[in-house]
């Protein structure tokens, strides 16, 4: 018999059942878990590269999602004046060198106020195998990196080409707030299933790439 | 001893039903809610309709975001266009004015640049408003992206929308696109279609999600 008349009743109703909730009601906000799911953080330390590999460490790069977005946050390089570049590979990270074909333009503005432009950059746009630039001439000074995000449409399609399209902000080694557009497609019907980022000159001092799939159930 | 009933209702104070967030439970990416998929099969046109099939296209939601897959279309060389509604789908012709820019590159490498497309802008017009340009047929040809659209539930201000697009142009380009307007219109928009300027959508999927 409980010391206290009722207190058995009581402690029913406190039967933790809030603290082992794994979803919030959709009145709350919740609803699932959202139709953005995180699946790997890759967080640069003087990397050469940074890649997605499906299948290795955790990383999920296929059919699971239809729609997969990359955040890259803050990425420094550690060379002046670098390139960040991104390739695909269509056999699990063995290679990258898909075919591709891009297009680059931007608009920058000079902190000194005395340079603004929007324009096509055809030194950075592409058409081959090799890597393909995401975000040129990026400054190395400490406090300067570029931040942005891509998205990459169906990578597991085995009939159409695989669409990416990619906005990122950088500071820009000549001291220009630059804005970055690319669009592309893998011109492969194979299925991509790893993606690598690299610099072009030095490694990627600091920085992280996140990889997001969005769900369509 | 009776415990006094006041106590008990303290103890119970219905803390949980009004709970406003939930200590460490993660939102896990819920701020974005998936709504509804459409999946093209040599379809005429593909139709989000509040209150029809599941789809919620009202004031739930102050942004909705439109991911479109892999749309393939069954005639070369024809434009992935959208319309709204304010009659939950009965005519999709509401009036819009738009921007309509982007790149263009070969696979050739002989020609890319930046250009304004004013066949592809609106000004006050009622047509469809076009988001992928000129896309091609061929086997592995198609469009992907996006479409944002934000407060379609408002009796007040004019229906902004964003898309970005990358298409594959029928003559073997890319070609990233960048379309912009508002629905000129103090209605409420409750219904969206998507269709090409000719012929069906032979494949493809559209995802309609809502943003918290």
């Amino acid at each position: 018999m409980p010391i206290i008349k009722g207190l058995d009743k009581l402690v029913k109703y406190n039967d933790r059942s809030i603290k082992d909730l794994t979803t919030t009601p959709t009145a709350a906000g919740g609803g699932g878990t959202g139709a953005i799911v995180h699946i790997k953080t890759l967080t640069a330390s003087g990397d050469s590269t940074l890649n997605f590999v499906n299948g290795a460490s955790g990383v999920v790069l296929d059919d699971t999602y239809p729609i997969y977005k990359i955040e890259f946050i803050n990425l420094h390089p550690s060379a002046d004046g670098d390139y960040l570049r991104m390739n695909f590979s269509i056999d699990t990270g063995s290679n990258y060198n898909v075919s591709k074909i891009t297009t680059h333009f931007y608009s920058g503005h000079a902190e000194a106020d005395g340079s603004t432009a929007v324009a096509y950059d055809t030194s950075s746009d592409y058409v081959g195998t090799g890597d393909l630039t995401i975000a040129p001439s990026v400054g190395n000074d400490n406090d300067q990196a570029f931040s942005g995000s891509m998205t990459l449409f169906n990578p597991s399609s085995t009939t159409f080409v695989k669409h990416f399209i990619s906005t990122i902000h950088e500071a820009h080694s000549d001291n220009l707030a630059v804005s970055t557009y690319v669009g592309g497609f893998v011109n492969s019907a194979s299925a991509v299933d790893a993606i690598k980022f690299v610099y072009t000159s030095g490694n990627i001092a600091s920085g992280k790439i996140k990889l997001y799939g969005i769900l369509d159930s | 001893m009776a415990l006094p009933s006041n106590k008990l209702i303290t103890i119970n104070d219905r803390g949980a039903r009004a709970a406003t967030t939930f200590g460490s439970i993660s939102a896990g990416g819920a701020n974005m809610v998936f709504i509804k998929k459409l999946t093209a099969s040599s379809s005429g046109t593909l139709s989000f309709v509040d209150g029809a099939s599941s789809v919620v296209l009202d004031d739930t939601f102050k942004e909705y975001v439109f991911t479109f897959n892999n749309m393939h279309p069954a005639t070369d060389e024809v434009n992935f266009t959208f319309n709204g509604s304010i009659d939950t789908g009965s005519n999709y012709n509401v009036t819009k004015t738009s921007t309509f820019f982007g790149a263009y590159h070969g696979e050739d490498d002989g020609d890319a640049g930046i250009i304004y497309r004013a066949n592809s802008d609106l000004a006050q017009g009622t047509g469809f408003q076009p988001l992928g340009y000129l896309i091609g047929n061929g086997n592995d040809e198609c469009t992907s992206g996006s479409l944002h659209l934000f407060n379609p539930s408002s009796t007040t201000f004019v229906k902004h929308f964003i898309a970005t697009t990358n298409d594959y142009y029928y003559a073997d380009y890319s070609l990233s696109h960048h379309v912009a307007g508002y629905c000129n219109t103090t209605s409420a928009i409750d219904a969206i279609q998507f269709k090409f300027a000719s012929g069906n959508i032979d494949a493809g999927d559209i995802c309609l999600y809502g943003i918290l």
